[in-house]
């Protein structure tokens, strides 16, 4: 066995990716199924050898405005939460995005509406890319399926948010939350000195210290509605800029596929099993799974639907992404959406159902309801 | 080579560790492997379990609806998983209060005194230990050394001189499983 | 005299602090935020902070505080400024980081947030504007309104029965053990401000000494809240303000944070 290779949970990984990236500050509040963040970087100790800082706050709310005062001095500082507590983060989520600072959000999602379940879900798919909170604006919004992926996209999803300059999120689950499987951590990189903040950051509030003299302020707020209108528009041509360059998926079994799966997070990996063994059938399935779900890879999925019969959209929630898909391929094909809820994971013999279902043992001239 | 077990009983059993350690297991080994537990207030008292799949190829779905193994230890666990099993498949179970034995005739089905050889034993937390070693006398997927070198990894420090008295409740409950 | 024989370094008796910028000021005439601003300007530029404080500006009338003070500031939302203050200070613990809010924003939607920054002890100071209503949204009333006082949401005058009671909110943070100064000012009279000066060097001394929390209250007016002239407004403060919250500090624990609560014993 490597040395490297590691045995543990999604959570775990996290938490340790964030050390090894250099990360400054980590700022949450315990809730099932991500606790494990929490803890892991309280039993870690990192403030003793890399000088990250981790403080347990008293609320969500708290912990998102932590996170912006720690934003606005130019670190690299991190919340998680599980989709309650990600509801009660939106209000700060929408500043950070206006003010135009660099953070990394995970949201380890559970079944909801309401207090809801403890139990797995993908039901803040819109909440995730549509915005959340008040305002025009979007996070970049990363949907890992392995604990590898968790680990990997903690550093991903920091060097996104500073170089666009617009907060981040890791959108996962309680599957790839809570399960565990190897991983290979990242190198320890050092945190940036405030040499390399003020050279990368200079917006930052760090005291108008080294010979600056305009002081730096960092605020959302513009009474000028003029003014407003020139902030809003640089913030969309950022979006552009990212829908541009930072697409993001992962394409298998498409070349021949006659059906396609379209999955992200957890329930992508569900899928490959079910299409392994529709496989085994000689039914042709493929699967496009958006790694990016913000910006939505919406070109790969028009020209993987190009030649197949049908798309299943399997989502852990009553149907979100489905409606990304459907922008994606029109009327071209057939787009049905199959899923569970309330914390309900479905099995891979289920998807394969559905996949039968809606599609293969549908005859080829059915009239489409 | 692979294997998709489940294990299954009340919370506080250790069926939870008792995955752990043998993903751990297969970690040292150089396999594949996801553990995946329920998650949540199960682990303080009611049913607990966990999917452990160890493959030498690289593992899809962690969450599966039929195993090829499970170890089960407890009656509800028993109602919801026998019929989970593959036709070919083993069933490992305490008979220690269980009240309707498996029925099925198409898998091998395994009764393991657990219970009984943990008071023997004089060693409750063992318990799962012993399961544990069924399990392997059964599907040896992995060796023993590579749990003993797992234990080493899935226990805190402080426990590490539990060790030695759980090698000997695996090679405990590899001996009760007859041949 | 001509103008020109007026105006002459030599007569010159007083100046803008150099940190105050030479900005037109949104607030009313008789406000009391100008004083205390030029207060913590005169605080920072005194104490040679220029290079090291971080202000976190609140959401009400003083959400534009960060236009006059010459240093660099994060605008919080609303209620929020401690929990900024917390990180900007744990982040940037060579630096002094001070939140300046008002009772509105403090002790209504920021309640939450100001109890754990003390409780938590942070270095940082705190200071609050207390002038019993919210003054930018036109004079609703804030936990802070006293009993009987007329404002936009308690147009018969708050009752205890249908509001409950003004919010002594220094009083519940000197009971916490993260404050290490919690004291109640005015800047009314040259003495008052004089006395309010003192007490702001002193919460920003102990926040570079890292001694735990300074909370600075400041009972001030709203003119335009209170719909009275300056003149009265300061007169209605004394006799009515004054008598609910009582000038003078209330905690001041010189020797730092007080060790009152007990670990777990270890087995």
């Amino acid at each position: 066995m490597k040395d490297n290779v590691k045995l543990m949970k999604g959570n775990e990984a996290i938490a340790m990716a964030a050390i090894r990236y250099g990360c400054d500050g980590y700022f949450g509040y315990p809730i099932t199924p991500q606790s494990e963040v929490l803890e892991t970087l309280e039993a870690q100790m990192p403030w003793e050898t890399t000088g990250m800082v981790v403080l347990q706050a008293e609320s969500e709310v708290a912990s998102i405005n932590m996170v912006y005062g720690g934003a606005a001095t130019g670190k690299a500082v991190m919340t998680s939460s599980s989709s309650p507590g990600v509801s009660l983060m939106q209000e700060g989520i929408s500043y950070l995005a206006a003010s135009e600072l660099p953070a990394l959000i995970v949201n380890v999602m559970r079944g909801g509406p309401g207090l809801g379940t403890i139990h797995p879900s993908q039901s803040d798919y819109f909440q995730a890319t549509k915005g959340g909170g008040h305002g025009d604006y979007h996070l970049i919004v990363l949907a890992p399926s392995t604990v590898q992926e968790m680990a990997d996209f903690v550093s991903l999803g920091f060097d996104l948010a500073f170089k666009y300059r617009t907060p981040s999120m890791i959108l996962a689950d309680g599957v790839v939350g809570q399960m565990m499987e190897k991983v290979v951590l990242p190198e320890q990189r050092p945190r940036r000195t405030e040499e390399e903040i003020r050279r990368q950051c200079p917006w930052a509030v760090t005291g108008k210290d080294h010979g600056r003299t305009k002081r730096n302020i960092v605020t959302s707020l513009e009474l000028d509605s003029a003014v407003m209108e020139k902030n809003n528009e640089r913030f969309q041509r950022t979006y552009r800029e990212i829908e541009k360059n930072e697409v993001r998926y992962e394409a298998r079994y498409t070349e021949d596929a006659d059906y396609l799966v379209v999955a992200f997070g957890s329930i992508a990996r569900i899928c490959m099993k079910a299409i392994e063994d529709a496989r085994k059938e000689g039914v042709k399935v493929g699967l496009i799974r958006p790694i990016t779900l913000w910006p939505f890879p919406y070109d790969a999925i028009r020209e993987a639907a190009k030649n197949v019969k049908g798309i299943l959209c399997v989502e852990i929630n009553a149907g979100q992404m489905i409606e990304d898909v459907r922008l994606a391929v029109s009327d071209s094909v057939p787009v049905r959406h199959f899923g569970r809820m309330g914390g309900i994971v479905p099995n891979p013999n289920e998807i394969l159902d559905a996949l039968r279902r809606d599609f293969i043992d549908k005859p080829a001239n059915a009239k489409e309801d | 080579m692979k294997d998709e077990i489940i294990i299954a009983g009340f919370g506080g059993q250790g069926v939870l560790s008792m995955g752990k350690i043998l993903a751990y297991a297969a970690l040292e080994n150089d396999l594949e492997v996801t553990w995946m537990p329920s998650y949540g207030p199960e682990q303080r008292g009611g049913t607990a379990n966990v999917t452990v799949i160890i493959s030498d190829e690289p593992i899809s779905s962690p969450i599966l609806d039929t195993y090829d193994t499970a170890v089960i230890l407890n009656q509800q666990s028993l109602d919801k998983f026998e019929s989970k099993v593959k036709p070919g498949g083993v069933l490992i179970y305490d008979p220690y209060g269980i009240h309707h034995a498996p029925t099925r005739t198409d898998i091998t089905i395994v009764p393991v005194d657990a219970m009984e050889a943990t008071i023997e034993m004089g060693q409750a937390k063992s318990y799962n230990m012993i399961l544990l070693g069924a399990l392997l006398k059964m599907r040896p997927d992995v060796p023993v050394e590579a749990v003993v070198r797992g234990l080493k990894k899935a226990l805190p420090e402080r426990h590490h001189h539990l060790i030695p008295a759980n090698e000997a409740a695996i090679r405990k409950g590899m001996e009760l499983v007859k041949e | 005299m001509t103008r020109e024989e007026i105006i002459r370094p030599e007569n010159k008796v007083y100046s803008r602090p150099r940190l105050i910028d030479d900005n037109y000021m949104h607030y009313c005439p008789g406000c009391s935020h100008g004083v205390v601003h030029k207060l913590v300007a005169e605080v920072i530029e005194e104490m040679g902070l220029e290079e090291k404080a971080i202000g976190i500006a609140p959401v009400g009338c003083s959400v534009f505080a960060y236009n006059y003070i010459d240093c660099d500031w994060i605008e919080a939302a609303h209620g929020r400024a401690p929990a900024l203050a917390t990180a900007a200070s744990r982040l940037n613990p060579d630096k002094v980081v001070f939140t300046y809010q008002g009772d509105g924003d403090l002790a209504a939607i920021g309640s939450a947030e100001t109890i754990h920054a003390c409780t938590r002890g942070e270095n940082i100071v705190i200071i609050m504007i207390n002038n019993g209503i919210y003054g930018m949204t036109g004079g609703q009333m804030s936990p802070c309104t006293i009993l009987g006082a007329k404002t936009a949401t308690s147009p018969y005058g708050r009752r205890s029965d249908l509001n409950g009671f003004p919010l002594k909110v220094s009083n519940v943070v000197a009971l916490l053990d993260g404050t290490c100064y919690v004291t109640r000012q005015a800047v009314h009279t040259v003495q008052a401000v004089r006395k309010a000066k003192n007490a702001l060097k002193k919460a920003f001394k102990n926040a570079i000494e890292k001694k735990g929390t300074s909370f600075v209250e400041v009972v001030g007016t709203c003119s335009s809240g209170w719909k009275l002239t300056p003149e009265k407004s300061n007169k209605w403060m004394e006799e009515n303000m004054f008598v609910n919250y009582p000038l003078g500090d209330i905690k001041d624990t010189a020797a730092g944070l007080e060790e009152k609560t007990v670990e777990v014993k270890k087995s």
